[in-house]
């Protein structure tokens, strides 16, 4: 661990600013991933810019029926909101899933979306890692990876991204707002984070100094019918091996609409595009949702350690569309 | 036996409000003046030796006192464990070794320090993995707790040939970490007199005389004290090396030094289980009899130190059949010495006993409650002795008439189906040895007719300190209101660990005896009146001569309900039930909560714990609790904790067998069979984790 300073950012403006000036800063949300990664040496940055206090703390229902959540909202609040619970309920859901009742009172909408890998060579700095140090090379394949991708990984990196908050987020359609030195702009949460491709160590698209403001859930009118549900190595207070997003809209015992993601299976929360694509008309039977299930795990590059999470997704997938259907019938 | 009047009622903890108040200081708590701050500097490598140590940059930091390293550490005497020569040479003998120490005036400077500390390495290959073949398997020459390695008796191997049923399987457990609620922490203070430590431990005697060895002392001029302790599970048995660290640490300091290890550095520093690979071998007539039991244990060692865990010890006497043969070999790795945790021994030999006589029964086809009763031994097998009480068929009886056994269906997965759920139930039965040590206690009673008692016991969150007050008030025939003990101290009366089940039968007797002698000296020497400056009386616990006469264990039942998720393979346990016959509980409420966290510790292995290894860095990849699972509230259901009543008079003046381990043997085979009953699927590598169920 290194010595640090510590400022309480007054505004967005100065918060940005100040960290724009000190190229090995960071922001403090929660501080339940920043400070156990600094008490391990994996991150060691000089500044702290505390921007949980920020007034970024509310949930407002916008104009066209969406809704923006503020970055310093906390989990355990998100999660409480009875908009966020009956309007989409797959977030609340997940959000629940995630963490303890501990964390979940001091992590922030901001802080959870950047929370970074599990893995646990990134997390020791004993041992190589090309996300934390690029070029050291990437133990977990030949090593630890019964958590690790099975989509979307690459050669130099197969770690996945731990939210549960971002996979219900993700096939919601959020946005991310962000305030950098170069002033606004809004990111598709399916395209802020990255895959890790050649560039393991860019977990998302935010460049320094980017302050994360908010999140905006656009209106689904089938929202009410989400769930989130996450399989796990405990009842409790484990991140998935595997979770699954879903919406679902029929009409008739056919799927009108669908949105769809995964947890614990790539470097992002994965938005099962395909999947979607395969529904969309399809009749809603048990059939139609495993394929739907098999095509988006085509894609699926599973090692000999998490081989087990390709039907494991595959099941889920089926399961959670199969409840919500019944529970639209 | 003593009369019971305050035993085995359901005492509050007497420690209760000041350990929720705060007031109960554990080790690293103890407000001390001056005190230096150490942090350790773990070896990055699992074999080789230390070619260059550079800690200019550390030593320059503002703050630093002192940085430790094998050239600049204090040479100490030589220790009985190897693991003890803390900064004795440049060798690294496992990942996680101690290479260098930072001495610093807080606790932030010494982190920081520590990170500054740069060490290079000249490595050699390791040898991490536990496996059957082995070539430099060895017999030990005992294992833990002094049984004999190997048993033979009549010949296994024609038993087997000839028989008409026969099973033969291997199963596995991996390693386990202890992980004990309050993380390991020393303070070391010198004075004239010598060197006194504030400790987390099982037993200060023991860390006294480890400490007295290493620095030349006479153990009179060591002394630990430690009244409260957040649990050990085994970790806290024997001395650790950052025990010697501190105090080496405040001797260079010349001041009080603290060292609190991290959770992350207890993985490699104060021990673990080692993973076992057991074959089991059974042979049975047509009706089920046994005719002969073979258990061999393959597991591990460190290179510096040998520990190896009586796995095979049980089977032993569990079950009747006139040809057995158990054996033990040590794979010696470059990992850290492997030590005691709960129920060494029974808890991984019980796994695979009791998992092999589920499949067996099935092969008879019997009911396993069933089979188990048939194969009741009537003296012990192993050593022909009596058994002083065994109640295993009662708690069976008992154990599956509260369960509702009988309305279980025998057959796996004839569509059990619950919704999403494979339903089934399992059985297993549990076993713990019922021994005692010598130890000393002191009794005194002043003018006003105020009892203490003065024993070196621990209380390591077990209830040491109730129970002990109830034993003493009953011994003393006074009520408990006018006796207080004093504990965990090594200026105390000698008394041994608390550990190997073993706390209060050793330190009880040895109440027991000073009460009385107390008693006596009252009585004969000053007519019943107390006399004006008080009385005292020491009193002593020998060995149990009994234990050459009887065969001497407790014994238990535990059913299990499982739900396996037809999708995920998830495995939920909504319900065990444990019934037991361990002699009287000198506690209610305290005995039930070591028998419940017995039970809920055996289902955390059952499902969750597993330390992965890296083979090829040669560490334990997970090491913290995020990462090592240990159960958390959700995955436990209901746990319905019993005992039925057993006289033994054999065993000590309390007729109190240990209660501290059982509650964990025997529950990952339960809940294991339940698991085969519902799906079909026998898991023979522990844990049950979802990907082993799921239908791919
Ligand atoms: C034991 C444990 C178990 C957990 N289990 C789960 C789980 O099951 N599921 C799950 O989803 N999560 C889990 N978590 C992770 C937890 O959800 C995250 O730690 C938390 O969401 C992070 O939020 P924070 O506000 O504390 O972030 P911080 O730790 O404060 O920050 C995280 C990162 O975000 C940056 N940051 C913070 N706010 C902003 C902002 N407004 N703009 C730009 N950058 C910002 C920081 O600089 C830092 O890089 C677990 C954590 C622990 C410790
Ligand atoms: S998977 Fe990624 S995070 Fe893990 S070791 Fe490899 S590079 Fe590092």
């Amino acid at each position: 661990m290194t010595p640090f300073r510590y400022e309480r950012a007054q505004d967005a403006g100065s918060a940005v600013a100040t960290l724009a000036g000190a190229p090995s800063g960071a922001f403090l949300g929660g501080g339940t991933n920043l400070v156990d990664l600094m008490k391990l040496g994996v991150a060691t940055p000089d500044l702290l810019v505390d921007v949980a206090r920020l007034p970024y703390d509310r949930i407002e229902v916008l104009a066209d029926g969406g809704v923006r959540i503020g970055a310093a909202v906390r989990n355990s609040e998100l999660a409480a909101d009875r908009t966020i619970r009956t309007r989409y309920p797959v977030l609340a859901q997940a959000l629940l899933s995630g963490a303890s009742g501990q964390l979940r009172n001091l992590a922030t909408t901001g802080g959870n979306l950047l929370q970074r890998t599990r893995c646990v060579y990134f997390q020791d700095t004993s041992k190589p890692c090309n996300k934390r140090m690029p070029g050291s090379g990437c133990p977990a394949r030949e090593g630890y990876h019964r958590s690790l991708a099975i989509l979307g990984a690459s050669d130099a990196c197969i770690a996945t991204h731990p939210s549960d908050m971002a996979v219900a987020l993700a096939a919601l359609d959020a946005v991310v707002r962000v305030q950098g030195p170069q002033g606004e702009r809004a990111i598709a949460l399916t395209d802020f984070h990255r895959l890790p491709g050649t560039e393991p160590q860019r977990d998302t698209v935010l460049a320094h100094g980017e302050l994360i403001t908010a999140v905006d859930l656009p209106p689904l009118a089938f929202g009410a019918r989400s769930a989130y549900r996450k399989v796990r190595d405990r009842a409790s207070y484990a991140f998935a091996l595997v979770s699954v997003a879903a919406a679902l809209d029929l009409a008739d015992d056919v799927v009108r609409d669908v949105r769809l993601a995964l947890g614990g299976v790539a470097h992002k929360p994965w938005r099962a595009l395909r999947a979607e694509e395969v529904l969309r008309g399809a009749p809603a039977t048990e059939e139609s949702f495993r394929r739907a299930a098999e095509a988006e795990l085509a894609q699926a590059k599973p090692l000999a350690q998490n081989a087990f999470k390709v039907p494991l997704a595959r099941n889920t997938i089926v399961r959670t569309l199969l409840d919500l259907a019944e529970r639209a019938r | 036996m003593i009369a019971a009047h305050s035993i085995c009622s359901p005492l509050d903890r007497i420690d209760g409000p000041l350990k929720v108040t705060g007031a109960a200081k554990y080790a690293a708590e103890y407000p001390v003046e001056n005190l230096a701050h150490v942090f350790v500097v773990q070896s990055t490598i699992a074999k080789g030796r230390v070619a260059a140590i550079d800690a200019a940059q550390a030593r320059a930091l503002a703050g630093v006192v002192a940085v430790l390293t094998h050239e600049t550490a204090p040479r100490i005497e030589d220790c009985d464990d190897a693991a003890l020569r803390v900064l004795q040479s440049d060798a690294v003998a496992y990942h996680g070794q101690i290479v260098a120490a930072v001495v610093a005036e807080t606790p932030e400077v010494a982190l920081q320090a520590a990170g500054l500390v740069a060490v290079t390495y000249e490595e050699q290959p390791h040898h991490v993995e536990l496996r059957v073949d082995d070539p430099g398997l060895y017999k030990p020459e005992k294992v833990n707790a002094g049984f004999a390695t190997d048993t033979l008796t009549g010949d296994p191997d024609a038993a087997l040939a000839a028989a008409e049923i026969t099973h033969d399987t291997t199963y596995t457990t991996p390693h386990y970490h202890n992980n004990p609620l309050e993380p390991h922490a020393t303070i070391a203070a010198w004075s004239d007199d010598g060197v006194t430590l504030h400790d987390a431990n099982q037993g200060p005697h023991g860390i006294r005389d480890d400490v007295a060895k290493a620095f030349g002392l006479e153990p009179e001029r060591v002394r630990v004290i430690s009244p409260y302790v957040g649990g050990g599970f085994g970790s806290k048995a024997f001395t650790h090396p950052h025990v010697i660290l501190a105090v080496m640490a405040a001797k260079v300091a010349g001041r009080p030094a603290k060292l609190a290890l991290t959770r992350q550095q207890m993985f490699a520093l104060v021990g673990y289980r080692t993973p076992t690979i057991q074959r089991l071998r059974l042979a049975a007539r047509r009706d089920g009899m046994l005719t002969a039991i073979v258990h061999e244990v393959v597991e591990q060692t460190s290179t510096i130190e040998e520990f190896a865990e009586q796995t095979a010890v049980p089977t032993r006497m569990m079950y009747a059949a006139p040809n057995r043969r158990t054996s033990h070999r040590l794979a010696r790795l470059d990992l850290p010495t492997p030590t005691i945790m709960r129920a060494p021994g029974e808890t991984p030999g019980m796994y695979a006993l009791e998992s092999a006589m589920d499949e067996m029964a099935l092969k008879c086809n019997l009911d396993p409650v069933e089979f188990r009763i048939r194969n009741e031994p009537q003296t012990d097998p192993d050593t022909g002795l009596p058994f002083s009480s065994r109640g295993l068929v009662a708690c069976l009886r008992e154990g599956a008439r509260r369960f509702g056994w009988e309305e279980r269906d025998p057959y796996q997965r004839v569509e059990r189906r619950h919704g999403r759920w494979y339903v089934g139930t399992g059985v297993a039965a549990s076993t713990y040895p019922t021994r005692r040590r010598a130890s000393q206690a002191l009794a005194r009673v002043d003018h006003d007719g105020n009892y203490t008692v003065l024993i070196d016991a621990s209380d390591i969150g077990t209830g040491t300190w109730t129970a002990l007050t109830q034993i003493a008030a009953d011994a003393l025939d006074v009520p408990l209101e006018r006796v207080r003990i004093e504990i965990g101290d090594s200026a105390l009366p000698r008394a041994p660990i608390a550990g190997g089940s073993m706390g209060i039968a050793s330190w009880g007797t040895a109440v027991c005896d000073a009460a009385e002698k107390l008693r006596t000296r009252l009585r004969d020497e000053h007519g019943g009146a107390i006399p004006a400056d008080g009385l005292e009386a020491h009193g002593e616990a020998g060995d149990n001569p009994e234990a050459k006469r009887f065969s001497m264990h407790a014994y238990g039942a535990q059913f299990a309900e499982v739900h396996v998720d037809a999708d995920t393979g998830e495995v939920r346990v909504p319900r065990l039930l444990g019934i037991f016959a361990v002699g009287r509980v000198v506690n209610a409420k305290t005995g039930r909560s070591q028998l419940l966290g017995g039970m809920t510790m055996g289902l955390s292995m059952a499902l969750h714990e597993e330390t992965v290894l890296d083979p090829h860095f040669g560490y334990f990849a997970t090491h913290d609790l995020a990462e090592y699972h240990v159960a958390v509230n959700a995955d436990v259901g209901s746990i319905e904790v019993a005992w039925i009543d057993e006289d033994d008079p054999h065993i000590n003046p309390m007729g109190a067998k240990g209660i501290g381990e059982i509650g964990m043997t025997g529950t990952a085979a339960a809940i294991a069979n339940a698991v085969h009953h519902a799906t079909g699927i026998r898991i023979r590598d522990l844990p049950i984790t979802l990907d082993k169920l799921l239908e791919r």
